[in-house]
């Protein structure tokens, strides 16, 4: 499956689970500020995700566990070193970059593109046929 | 017995598919003001169909908590799709059947078929689908905390499932609790 499939049938997952018009998801649009997703929602598309690639989504890989809120991983609304490393080796299937040049933690969540589900869906079929 | 929009469960596979009834009865207040004579237009008792899917909520929302003897809080997250076909009015009797779709430890999707029996006692006939998704609320991904107490299976869902013949499984670490 090619970049372009995985896109159209993560689009057709994220149409679903947001009830959002199909122009709305584009490889840039975040899902919580341009799509309106809310944190219940991440439990939702990791089941649709699950079923429409038959691929298993573990705990925590997709979105990271009360990362945000531990005072040990952001101080003054900053990530820090540990929470940095933390989110690394929880989401190793994301683009960091953003976020280590800049600690903020709305950075966090905007790291949650159409896009980045795309790698993290290409990333767990190349796994699951290795 | 405040707020239970299920009478009976009749059927339960443990962890897949729960089926339950659901009476309606022209006993019910709310049928009286839904729908309520208007002019010339005489009186419309019909279930809402909020209440409707309220009832598929309970029916998956048991099927889910004794998949995990009632230890984990299960909230209703999400309705993801809700369809419902005709009225259901008094002497119906709805048919609830619910199936797990996804069951995980932060929660779990459902599946929900509605069938709707008539008092002639002819064969149930579809009335429509619920599809639900419900979060254990306690492995929440923000990472709020919630009392220890389980707060969502009270009494009245300790009694419909006595008084459905369906062993207490709960009791037991209420009690440890307590």
């Amino acid at each position: 499956m090619n970049q372009d499939e995985i896109f159209e049938k993560v689009r057709e997952v994220l149409v679903e689970a947001l009830a959002v018009d199909e122009d709305e998801v584009t490889p840039e649009a975040t899902l919580f500020s341009d799509l309106g997703a809310e944190s219940i929602d991440v439990l939702d598309i990791s089941f649709q995700l699950e079923r429409a690639f038959g691929i298993k989504i573990g705990q925590g890989e997709l979105f990271p566990e009360g990362v945000t809120q531990d005072p040990e991983y952001v101080q003054d609304g900053k990530l820090t070193d540990k929470g940095l490393q933390t989110l690394r080796e929880q989401l190793p299937h994301f683009d960091l970059s953003a976020i280590e040049k800049d600690r903020s933690v709305q950075n966090v969540v905007s790291m949650f593109t159409v896009q980045s589900l795309v790698n993290f869906v290409a990333q767990k079929l190349k796994e699951q046929n290795a | 017995m405040r707020w239970m929009w299920i009478d009976r469960i009749v059927e339960l596979v443990p962890r897949e598919r729960l089926v339950a009834i659901k009476h309606v009865s022209l006993a019910e207040d709310h049928l009286h003001d839904h729908f309520p004579a208007q002019g010339a237009r005489p009186p419309m008792p019909v279930m809402p169909g909020s209440l409707i899917i309220e009832g598929m909520a309970q029916t998956a929302g048991i099927l889910v908590g004794h998949a995990e003897s009632f230890r984990e809080k299960v909230i209703l997250a999400k309705v993801t799709r809700a369809e419902l076909l005709d009225d259901a009015r008094p002497g119906h009797t709805l048919r609830y059947i619910a199936t797990i779709e996804n069951l995980t430890k932060q929660g779990a999707s459902t599946r929900g078929i509605i069938e709707l029996l008539e008092p002639d006692g002819s064969d149930p006939r579809p009335f429509g689908s619920v599809d639900l998704v419900f979060s254990h609320i306690d492995h929440n991904i923000t990472g709020t905390e919630f009392p220890d107490h389980n707060f969502v299976f009270s009494e009245s869902f300790r009694t419909l499932l006595r008084t459905s013949g369906i062993a207490d499984d709960f009791a037991d670490h209420e009690a440890d609790h307590r």
